[in-house]
């Protein structure tokens, strides 16, 4: 090795930029271990102890008319914060990848704060803001409208903690891309929309579809802000998670677990998804790699 | 957006938000009930036996809704707005609580409903595994070398302040009133806890499925559904000589009622609690039933010759002096548990 | 469409022919101010009301700065230990072909998609003492469910696609002359790695540290059902602020939740200090 000569056997060079084989061996092993004990480990356990009392117990479970209301919550609740997200994903995105202007990267910084915030503090913001205590929450009340302790209270919850998602995937992704295409689209008389649909669209939408499988995984998944403002009703405001919880209370460990893998499956198919995308799209997902 | 897949998307988001509108069933009368943990049990069954007595009597159908937690955590939704009809909760203090900052109940509501609005009670008792390795028969041998008690957070946990005040009367008993000596069990008392759990439930699941500890101190109630769940040959239930008369409080809440019209209904399922039927169900769920001559014999199995004392002894001075002393901000349980450490 | 007010001398944005600025910036302002801005200025308001010294007694109470300590002090511990095991697993995908590959790549995102509650159950299910990993530990004398461990395992789990997320596109880009060159001027492999390759990889390795440390700090799903809750001993800063509010202390809650707010906007910039560096270096 401390042969300096140029002139070297390829096959050498190679093995000096690379490890030993034992070392490779020894790395690989090292995070395979890892990663087995860390992610495949709680995974498998999920889905081992959702049947661990067979397929029948597993249904039974699932179509208890709270789990299936559970169900149903969780997709509303998701139906409605995840389009929102999207749109309003879309347009921050517009706004800061494709101008310059003072503030932006404040603006950036207020967007990524539902990431760093604790979901219980996303939670406790809205109780703060409409419970009964609060200032708005006499009048609330007096005109019948019900955000706490209803769904539109978990949907608020569930879009400040996705709130960032779309965005966030989009952000880098536009940035790279620049703003010629636009530029080039406007120069030949199309419109704002237009440039939009047939020219920026096109370019970002898998990516925009990657941010929407992880806002929509998140949105499903949320725990600690919905549980702040649920009111834990059960068969009305138990979103999935929120009837793990109660399952698992109620020593009906199995059933807690069945739930809960339903929500794993969910997250596998996001997983699936999204390496299909990459394999597909690799090279314009690329980009928005490390968010 | 017109691309095919956001189209599929759309029409997947539009189904279930459909589904979810056709999901609520539409009942003539639904009332909500916010409980604490235990009783999850008692009012699944407790709740179908009260829609059918009252679709017998007035012919109408009432669903009944349910929320369960810690019983902190569940007054404080009722006082954030949780839209409840009825609370039915583990400790006067947190529906005082709800009361006092809210006024949604009215201040006197201790006197609407038979034996201070208390249709079942319960007392502290102690889980042990099975044959009582340890030899822990009284509140003295929870200090014993080795031993790792089981109890939740008596600041979030209504069962836990039971556990605490019921402890404290056997020390007060053991130490002849020497506050100092009091304190002090509780402190090493509290210093033998390996997991503070928020509720009831989550201690019972800590000892029972998880096999932590050699004692949890629980809900008479709790402790025989454990036995129940996981099999009597795991565990022993020991009662202590002496322990202390939990009088878990019922109220309608006013405020609520009066706005959803549900009063009636609401009242009903209340003064149910203390019917033939009611007390029937409350006994064959673990609880003691106020009215013991009700229920069938064989439920009333548990031990009588404990002694309890009440809350409203002049050691306690009743809830309302005893929460801000022992469990209020800076009260007793924080200073005791402040030197445990 | 520019709603930029024309001031001479100060512009709100460069020029630019691309139309949709006023319309976009101001669905976005619009947007966050209505579900972040407000609910937290009521948040700020709420704590403000509660007066300086009242305030400074709650966030300097002994169990406050415990929970704060445990919080900051598990997250960091997890982080680290991210930082290991994550720029490993980030060096065994970037350099490794192996059959595989692509399903342990999107294993990694797994904590990602799978909800907090779930890996709770999960975590606690294997690392209590009569779990599969419990019992293995046990006899060792190490416990991991209901300490400060359990904690730290739960966030490892949480935080560990941060790091990898953050270091892999940036390992990725280096230039394999880089190594050449220094396994020709006969650094051994050792070398060549922890003294040429690290160094240039060190923005992504902090910015990845930092990001998995503030997801850490405010997790609290996972963490609730693993960790013991001992007051002082493994009660974590947001279970704090949810068992304040479950004995109706309002003043106190809004005070631990300001206060862990503040420094995650501080972490937040932090965070876009180190990218700016980490994009000025491999831009």
């Amino acid at each position: 090795m401390a042969d300096t000569i140029p002139a070297r056997p390829a096959r050498e060079v190679a093995s000096a930029v690379n490890e030993s084989r034992p070392a490779r061996v020894m790395l690989m092993a090292l995070a395979f271990a890892f990663l087995a004990i860390f992610l495949a480990l709680p995974l498998v356990l999920v889905f081992l102890q959702a049947f661990s009392r067979g397929l029948g117990y597993f249904v039974e479970t699932l179509f208890e008319p709270d789990s299936l209301s559970a169900i149903r919550l969780t997709l509303i609740v998701a139906a409605i914060a995840v389009p929102l997200n999207l749109v309003f994903g879309v347009a921050m995105a517009w706004a800061i990848a494709k101008f310059e202007f003072k503030g932006k990267a404040f603006l950036t910084t207020l967007i990524d704060l539902p990431f760093s915030v604790s979901p219980v503090i996303s939670g406790l913001v809205y109780v703060i803001l409409f419970g009964a205590q609060s200032a708005l929450g006499p009048w609330l009340r007096a005109h019948g409208i019900e955000i706490l302790f209803a769904v539109p209270g978990i949907v608020l919850a569930t879009i400040f903690v996705t709130f960032p998602f779309v965005a966030r995937e989009l952000i880098p992704l536009m940035q790279d891309q620049g703003t010629g295409d636009e530029e080039a689209a406007i120069s030949l008389g199309a419109n704002g929309w237009q440039t939009f649909r047939y020219v920026t669209l096109p370019n970002i939408k898998w990516g925009l579809l990657y941010g929407v499988l992880l806002c929509n995984a998140r949105a499903m998944g949320e725990f600690g802000a919905v549980s702040v403002v649920s009111g834990h009703i059960r068969g009305q405001t138990n979103t999935m998670p929120l009837h793990v919880e109660v399952l698992y209370n109620g020593y009906n460990v199995t059933g807690a677990f069945a739930v809960a893998s339903l929500l794993a499956g969910l997250a596998l198919v996001t997983l699936a998804l999204k390496t299909l995308l990459e394999m597909r799209y690799g090279a314009e997902i690329a980009a928005t790699r490390g968010h | 957006m017109t691309k095919p897949h956001f189209k599929l998307l759309g029409a997947l988001l539009a189904g279930s938000v459909q589904l979810g509108t056709l999901g609520f069933a539409f009942a003539d009368t639904t009332i909500l009930n916010v409980s604490y943990d235990p009783t999850r049990e008692l009012y699944r069954a407790y709740d179908e036996a009260f829609a059918a007595h009252w679709k017998a009597e007035t012919g109408e159908t009432v669903t009944i809704q349910q929320s369960h937690g810690g019983s902190g955590a569940q007054a404080r939704s009722v006082i954030d707005g949780l839209n409840a009809d009825v609370v039915t909760l583990a400790l006067e203090s947190d529906i005082n609580a709800i009361a006092e900052k809210t006024g949604r109940i009215n201040p006197d509501w201790r006197t609407k409903f038979e034996n201070n609005s208390a249709p079942y009670t319960s007392t502290i008792v102690f889980l042990v595994r099975k044959g009582n390795p340890k030899g822990i028969h009284d509140w003295g041998d929870l200090l014993k070398e080795g031993v790792e008690v089981v109890t939740p957070n008596p600041k979030t946990s209504g069962g836990a302040r039971w556990n605490y005040l019921a402890a404290w009367a056997w020390a007060n008993d053991q130490y002849g009133g020497d506050e100092a000596r009091i304190r002090k069990y509780i402190g090493d008392l509290y210093r033998h806890v390996p997991v503070l759990d928020t509720g009831a439930r989550g201690s019972t699941l800590t000892f029972a499925q998880k096999e932590i500890g050699d004692v949890l101190l629980a809900w008479e109630n709790e402790a025989y559904l454990a036995l129940d769940e996981f099999g009597a040959d795991n565990f022993d239930i020991v009662v202590p000589p002496s322990s202390i008369l939990a009088e878990p409080p019922v109220a309608v809440v006013d405020a609520n009622v009066d706005a959803k019209g549900t009063r009636k209904v609401a009242e009903a399922y209340l003064q149910y609690l203390y019917s033939k039927e009611a007390q029937t169900l409350i006994a064959r769920n673990h609880y003691r039933p106020y009215k013991p001559d009700l229920a069938a014999p064989e439920d009333l199995k548990w031990e009588t010759k404990l002694k309890l004392i009440t809350i409203d002894d002049p050691l306690f001075g009743g809830w309302k002096k005893a929460q801000p002393h022992h469990f209020g901000d800076g009260g007793v349980f924080d200073q005791i548990f402040k030197q445990a450490q | 469409m520019t709603a930029a007010p024309a001031r001479a001398g100060w512009r709100l944005k460069q020029p630019s022919v691309v139309p949709g600025f006023g319309l976009t910036l101001g669905l976005s302002l619009a947007w966050l101010a209505l579900i972040i801005l407000i609910p937290l200025c009521g948040l700020a308001w709420r704590s403000a009301a509660l007066g300086w010294s009242e305030f400074w007694a709650i966030a300097t109470d002994r169990r406050t700065l415990n929970a704060l300590r445990i919080s900051f002090g598990t997250a960091f511990v997890a982080a680290v230990v991210n930082v290991v095991f994550g720029t490993l697993v980030a060096w065994v995908l970037v350099r490794y072909r192996f059959f595989g590959r692509r399903i342990v790549d999107a294993m990694v995102d797994l904590p990602f998609a799978l909800p907090t509650a779930v890996a709770g159950i999960a975590l606690t299910t294997l690392y209590a003492s009569n779990g599969w990993a419990g019992s293995l530990l046990k006899p060792l004398g190490i416990k991991v469910a209901y300490t400060p461990l359990g904690i730290v395992v739960a966030l490892v789990f949480i935080g560990l696609p941060f790091v990898v997320r953050t270091v892999q596109p940036v390992m990725e880009e280096i230039d394999r002359e880089v190594e050449e060159a220094a396994a020709t001027l006969g650094a051994s492999r050792f070398q060549t790695v922890t003294r040429v390759l690290f160094p240039g990889l060190a923005p992504a390795i902090l910015t990845g540290f930092a990001l998995a440390f503030a997801r850490g700090v405010g997790e609290y799903g996972s963490v609730i059902f693993i960790a013991g809750n001992l007051p002082n001993i493994s009660e974590i800063a947001p279970l704090l602020i949810v068992i304040r509010l479950e004995e109706f202390n309002y003043p106190a809650a809004t005070a631990i939740a300001a206060i862990m707010l503040a420094i995650a906007f501080l972490m937040l910039l932090v965070i876009n200090l180190l990218q700016a560096w980490n994009r000025k270096r491999y831009g």
